[in-house]
């Protein structure tokens, strides 16, 4: 009995189980940047595969308008499609891994993608497009050399959305049990640990805000010209 | 594959559907809180966001709230909620404190495409017609009733499917926390690893996300005071303002999509 008493109570133990406690964070360094480290790793990834696929079907349907409004039919309703029910749809094909929830997630940020790559190269003037042509741009360089730096802004917004709801999204993983910081959520819920859900919660927030401003300074970077119109 | 069959099996088999906890039951209680939810939400945000649009204030917050919503994660809040030492009882059941975590979760996450896009939508009936209303003599009231609100109902009608889809994605992540609704049939396949369970639950979820979409399609071109297809439907509403409303759907069109 003198051996509890002596040893006092940290803030995340079972008695006191307070919400913000750094003993947790300091304690579980390890566990918590394991978690944070396979967050960054799945959302990445996501978002890679949805830019991959994205820019090809993009351009596919502007080159085709009659498969534009079936790509973004099909992209709509897999969009519709909640998280918690499309991981499962998934694991046949690449069972209880990590590979399951970069593919469910990089379908969903596909769905912005597209319509931002569409979107944005549909905003180039089509004096512009026509002066390249006469200066002698080939389609190829044209759409490098003009078309994507000027679609850029759009592009960029829609990269800012799908990149902060797959950082949210990514939690969901825990289903698979491949979650990131959605592991640390779900234990927390199922052993009633406070400390390690908010601090899990808060890390994912702080990750969104993170990844987002991170993106609105490589836009900065990628179009200085938007800077004097803008500020 | 060996699980497909499974899967269709289940899905087949009638006392799944029936059962206590089975299909059913499931549905019934996710619509319930989904559409309890989601009716919550219009009651508080679109009045709000209407009357700021209407007032042309409050742009800053009604379009930042959005990007706030998305980053949230819905899981994270939920089980927040649910691990609070309130609302509800400490019973740990689909009618206790989940169903309640739930619901206020569900709504809070329904407010930001509903807030986001009424305010648009007021925002976006052009100059000129505000100014012809004006000039009638209508008053303030009188132009939000009469012009403003009808001009943007498809927009309005676009964000209440968008948080249609939002709430019915979130009711399902809500069985992660023990909440009430299909996806607990998910979650418990996944438990018991009994994958085909789970995989039946995805697609029954799967379908109805998909015809709850389609309804709210539907719904959103009923509300249109200009049909895409011109044929058929209420000619005399049509002739008193038709020349500058195709501009409203463009501009609901680009925004709403």
């Amino acid at each position: 009995m003198t051996l509890l008493a002596a040893d006092t109570p940290s803030c995340y133990s079972r008695f006191v189980n307070e919400w913000f406690c750094w003993q947790y964070v300091d304690d579980r360094q390890d566990e918590i940047v394991d978690a944070l480290v396979e967050h960054i790793g799945i959302t990445l990834a996501a978002i890679v595969f949805g830019l991959v696929i994205a820019f090809p079907l993009a351009l596919v349907a502007r080159r085709m308008p009659r498969l534009e409004s079936t790509i973004l039919a099909l992209s709509t309703g897999l969009y519709t499609v909640p998280s918690l029910a499309l991981l499962p749809l998934l694991v046949p094909f690449t069972g209880l891994s990590a590979t399951t929830v970069v593919i469910g997630l990089g379908l969903y940020a596909l769905t912005i993608l597209v319509r931002a790559f569409l979107d944005g190269l549909r905003s180039v003037p089509d004096d512009v497009r026509e002066s390249a042509v006469g200066l002698g741009y080939g389609s190829g360089r044209l759409l490098v050399r003009v078309e994507l730096p000027l679609a850029m802004p759009v592009i960029m917004a829609g990269l800012r959305v799908a990149t902060v709801s797959t950082v949210a999204l990514t939690t969901v993983g825990t289903l698979v049990a491949n979650g990131g910081l959605g592991n640390l959520i779900s234990h927390g819920v199922q052993r009633d640990f406070r400390a390690e859900l908010l601090t899990a919660a808060v890390l994912c927030v702080l990750l969104a805000v993170l990844l987002d401003v991170l993106l609105v300074l490589t836009q900065r970077l990628l179009t200085p010209w938007t800077r004097g119109a803008h500020s | 594959m060996n699980l497909f069959a499974e899967t269709w099996r289940y899905l087949l088999d009638g006392s799944n559907w029936t059962e206590n906890g089975g299909f059913l039951s499931r549905l019934v209680e996710q619509l319930l809180v989904s559409f309890t939810a989601l009716g919550l939400a219009m009651a508080i945000g679109l009045p709000i966001a209407l009357w700021l649009g209407h007032l042309g204030r409050g742009g800053f917050l009604a379009i930042n709230i959005s990007n706030v919503g998305r980053a949230v994660p819905t899981f994270a809040l939920l089980a927040l909620l649910v691990t609070l030492d309130w609302p509800g009882s400490g019973y740990f059941g689909p009618y206790g404190r989940a169903g309640l975590a739930t619901l206020i979760a569900l709504g809070l996450f329904a407010l930001p495409p509903l807030i986001t896009n009424a305010y648009v939508a007021v925002r976006e009936v052009p100059l000129e017609i505000r100014q012809a209303a004006d000039g009638m003599g209508m008053s303030g009231a009188q132009k939000f009733w009469r012009v403003e609100l009808p001009l943007s109902m498809p927009l309005v009608m676009s964000g209440v499917r968008l948080a249609l889809v939002q709430v019915w994605a979130t009711s399902t992540i809500a069985a992660l926390v023990a909440g009430p609704g299909v996806g607990r049939i998910i979650t418990e396949g996944f438990a018991t690893n009994t994958y085909s369970q789970g995989m039946a639950g995805a697609v029954v979820v799967a379908a109805v996300a998909l015809v709850l979409e389609l309804l709210a399609a539907v719904a959103q071109r009923l509300v249109d005071p200009v049909p895409r297809a011109r044929a058929g439907s209420s000619p005399n509403r049509e002739e008193q303002l038709s020349e500058p409303r195709p501009k409203v759907a463009e501009a609901a069109d680009t925004v709403g999509r």
